[in-house]
């Protein structure tokens, strides 16, 4: 199995929710706390596991607004596991989820330093790395309807724009999403294969680009005036 | 990326230490300490030794789970970390054998030199190597940096090999022939390297987006307040006092201890300028890798806005 996500960048509206529910439940789970710094403060920082950024894609009128949620890609290539001195960090053999040994972890930072996508945050009380952890304390719970053996994140989106999956089944929803609507990976360059695939904006249809036959022309008129 | 001062006391001082011992190492093997009394060989041997224990000591201070330290040994086979640390806790007893053999001579003791010539050199590699093998860091990814590592510690090494010696007065003019020429090595490397980071390369913002036809603009980074990639990755220096602070650290590293140096090598200068030499390349040393750290630039940087590292 090659468990992951596939985010909707033409659906994501950059709520939020998803990082807010990420962090309602992985506080309690496996790896809690996510610890804060001044909470209530002027200025609260805390350890989060998936971050939203929000771009402006082209130039102005031609421009968009893109969300883009940033968690852990769980790469295939994944140097944050090879660099860990600890054997703290490391990737399952049977779904590819790449997890942290609260136990194990030292503090180091160089998995941090490794990643390229952010994923990582030192808990500034505990003093361990925190990372995503694909909801693994309820994706495999049969205490839970089988509906919900989802990441959080999923779960809450209110549009729909992430999708759990198993990228390794042809068939799966991810896999058929990644295909048909040109999925592609961040940073491909940098070879860490990651397993969390962004499908792009559509493109919108461009109205004034449709040619119109003379025949065609005369149906549309004599629609028009028939409609009014 | 935010520049730790544990982390720069650790390779800066660890570097000397290592970089000496080898020194002494190979004086054993080319016979340029024959003229060494066995008291003054151990001396230089205890003080290497003294720098690379302060150096790892300092370095376990940026750790936030110091409790967790002992398991770094533990990830040998793809960790440059645990190599590191392997190899310098491996270290210590052949040091510690070499200096048995040095004072009580031993008929082991060219090998037991070399050993340690070897175990300080790997060491040092190994250092190096996690900064080098950081694929995000574009600054760091490049054999470049293992070999600066490794000339930083033969010249810091080498020079504080010259002015314990001076201390002893057995010196050698030939010795501080060579270290001048590994100097100014040193400093062409070094130059090679900054001009070579200046080059536009690597990853852009278009490709960490995925948006490669397209300009991208970050509207918020969605955090109100610093966050701890914010705080590791993105430590943000003036371009100018950057550059003004290059300039200092190629005079202060390479410059005036190669000045000092050639002048008590002219005959001019008293041996203990030796000793100044080397505390001043120790400063520029220091301030080396706080450029190395400050001139570092994450790609974790493109999210939060950055066109290019």
């Amino acid at each position: 199995m090659k468990l992951g996500l596939v985010v909707d960048l033409d659906t994501c509206v950059g709520c939020h929710a998803c990082a807010t529910a990420c962090k309602q439940w992985n506080t309690s789970g496996t790896i809690g706390p996510l610890s804060d710094e001044r909470p209530y403060g002027k200025d609260p920082s805390g350890s989060w596991l998936n971050r939203i950024h929000s771009y402006e894609v082209g130039d102005s009128p031609h421009s968009k607004t893109v969300n883009i949620p940033m968690s852990c890609m769980h790469c295939e290539t994944a140097d944050c596991v090879t660099v860990c001195p600890t054997g703290a960090s490391y990737k399952r053999e049977e779904d590819g989820i790449v997890l942290i040994d609260q136990d194990k972890c030292m503090g180091c930072n160089l998995c941090s330093w490794a990643c390229p996508y952010g994923a990582r945050e030192l808990d500034p009380d505990s003093g361990t790395m925190k990372k995503c952890t694909l909801c693994v304390d309820r994706i495999y719970d049969e205490q839970l309807p089988e509906s919900e053996r989802q990441p959080a994140c999923v779960l809450t989106c209110p549009t729909s724009s992430r999708v759990f999956g198993d990228f390794d089944d042809p068939d799966s929803e991810v896999s058929k999403l990644t295909r048909e609507r040109a999925g592609q990976q961040l940073m491909p360059e940098l070879g860490y294969n990651p397993v969390n695939t962004y499908l792009p904006p559509r493109i919108p249809k461009q109205q004034d680009s449709i040619v119109v036959s003379p025949m065609q022309g005369v149906k549309q008129l004599v629609n028009r005036i028939i409609n009014r | 990326m935010h520049p730790a001062f544990s982390v720069l006391i650790f390779t800066v001082t660890s570097g000397a230490g290592y970089g000496l011992l080898a020194w002494l190492g190979a004086g054993q093997l080319l016979g340029y300490t024959q003229t060494y009394m066995e008291g003054q060989q151990v001396i230089l041997g205890v003080i290497a030794m003294v720098l690379v224990s302060i150096g790892l000591v300092s370095s376990t201070l940026h750790l936030a789970s110091p409790k967790n330290a002992w398991r770094s040994f533990s990830r040998f086979r793809t960790s440059w970390l645990s190599r590191e640390a392997v190899f310098a806790i491996i270290l210590y007893p052949v040091a510690a054998l070499y200096g048995a053999a040095i004072f009580w001579q031993w008929s082991s003791i060219d090998i037991l030199a070399g050993l340690s010539i070897i175990l300080a050199l790997i060491t040092l590699f190994t250092t190096s190597m996690i900064y080098a093998s950081l694929k995000t860091i574009r600054q760091w990814n490049t054999p470049m940096v293992p070999a600066l590592f490794m000339a930083y510690a033969l010249i810091s090494g080498g020079l504080l090999f010259l002015a314990v010696s001076g201390f002893f007065g057995s010196l050698k003019p030939q010795l501080l022939a060579v270290v001048m020429g590994l100097i100014v090595i040193t400093l062409a490397l070094k130059l090679v390297y900054f001009f070579w980071q200046g080059k536009p390369q690597g990853a852009t913002i278009q490709t960490a987006t995925g948006f490669s036809q397209a300009s991208v603009r970050l509207l918020d980074a969605g955090h109100s307040a610093p966050t701890f990639l914010n705080r590791e990755f993105g430590y943000q220096v003036a371009a100018d006092l950057l550059l003004r602070l290059r300039i200092v650290m190629t005079l202060v590293t390479f410059i005036l201890p190669l000045g000092l140096v050639y002048w008590v090598f002219d005959g001019a200068g008293r041996v203990e300028l030796l000793a100044l030499a080397w505390s001043i390349m120790m400063a520029g040393l220091l301030l080396e890798r706080w450029l190395f750290f400050a001139e570092a630039r994450h790609v974790v940087r493109l999210y939060q806005g950055e066109q290019r590292t």
